[in-house]
């Protein structure tokens, strides 16, 4: 009884959450103020685990307390609640889009989203760029700190390399990025 | 069904190495699916993203069902996804379960520094490309830059760019087709 209440209330989340990870935040407080087994007091710790390991960030805090709720298994069916209203929605929109494919108004339309794709996509990689190489809750000012002058090297190497060897998996990077980030102690 | 496994290979290996949300996984995706499987165009990875950021649930969910289920139907979506999300539940239920200070680990945080910079050279990679593909006059510069200011330094969310970005385009092109002939 317990997993069906679990997956009802993130298939909830997965419908109502719209534009990505963080908007699931809003959503678990208000889990956690509904049930004993989540304190809104972890859910800070539940972002940072989530932001420090791979995959989409409302899929990992949804494993994160499903598991808080009921183990392995309430983890698991958590993350198939949260997905599921996606697949469900997205198989409809598909439809549609084959439908309407070669008419004009789509096609029009999809003319001035792609390049505001490009723009959001840039200002994500502007936010995590920011975030690596300037300190946090540092002065500009305070120029030696405020660069963090080993994070920039290893941008301009890595940016360096990836434009020469184009053939270079992005996983060997995201690797050499690790490898070097644990030898000159970065973050 | 060798495909089905396929397609939950391919996003599970993107799953394991997209880190820091959403967008975040467009090198993995234009590496993985449009240039080694081929199952989508850049055009089409950057539609799925539109409709994704407009829809319920998390982006990379729904590009994942989006390009499974053009490849397969509904066991492909199903297949896509699962894969997506599994090394999520592999991963966070390990540490959940044993590794509670996981996050504060000094060698996770060192590590992740180094990861967050590669990923941001990553992205600003998959942009470049992107831009050249979709960004191809006048109007489009001003869509890009547009959408990038006013998500950056407004609290606006990105959906309303995403449906300006719409209305623009069928507007102009509209009167572009009345005013000059075909654009």
């Amino acid at each position: 009884m317990e997993l069906l209440v679990l997956f009802l209330e993130f298939f909830k989340i997965g419908l109502f959450s719209v534009g990505g990870g963080l908007a699931t935040l809003p959503f678990l407080y208000a889990l956690a103020d509904k049930y004993p087994w989540l304190q809104s007091s972890q859910i800070p710790d539940m972002i940072a685990v989530s932001e420090s390991t791979p995959g989409p960030l409302g899929v990992n805090m949804s494993t994160y307390a499903g598991f808080h709720c009921d183990g392995v298994l309430g983890g698991i069916v958590a993350t198939v609640g949260l997905v599921t209203p996606s697949v469900i929605v997205i198989i409809i929109v598909y439809q549609f889009l084959e439908k309407f494919r070669n008419s004009r108004l789509v096609e029009n339309a999809f003319y001035g989203l792609r390049p505001v794709v490009v723009g959001l996509i840039a200002s994500a990689g502007f936010g995590v760029v920011v975030l690596a190489l300037f300190g946090q809750n540092v002065s500009p000012m305070n120029w030696t700190e405020f660069f963090r002058w080993k994070e920039i090297v290893l941008f301009i190497l890595v940016l360096a390399a990836a434009r020469k060897w184009k053939q270079v998996h992005p996983v060997a990077f995201i690797l050499v990025g690790a490898a070097a980030g644990v030898l000159f102690r970065m973050g | 069904m060798k495909e089905l496994f396929s397609l939950f290979i391919t996003f599970a290996r993107i799953g394991a190495f997209t880190f820091g949300g959403g967008y975040a996984m467009l090198p993995m995706l234009q590496r993985e699916v449009v240039q080694n499987r081929k199952w989508a165009t850049e055009d089409e990875v950057l539609d799925y993203f539109a409709i994704g950021q407009c829809t319920p649930g998390v982006i990379f969910v729904n590009t994942a069902t989006f390009i499974g289920y053009k490849q397969k139907g509904i066991l492909g979506a199903i297949f896509a996804t699962a894969g997506g999300i599994f090394p999520s539940l592999v991963i966070i239920l390990i540490i959940a379960a044993v590794l509670t200070n996981f996050a504060e680990l000094p060698v996770v945080q060192y590590a992740f520094g180094g990861i967050r910079v590669v990923v941001g050279v990553l992205i600003i990679n998959a942009i470049t490309g992107m831009w050249k593909k979709s960004v191809v006059d006048k109007l489009g510069i001003f869509l890009a830059i547009a959408a990038f200011a006013v998500v950056t330094f407004t609290p606006l969310s990105p959906v309303w760019m995403v449906l300006a970005g719409a209305v623009l385009g069928i507007l102009a092109k509209s009167f572009s087709v009345s005013g000059k002939g075909e654009a």
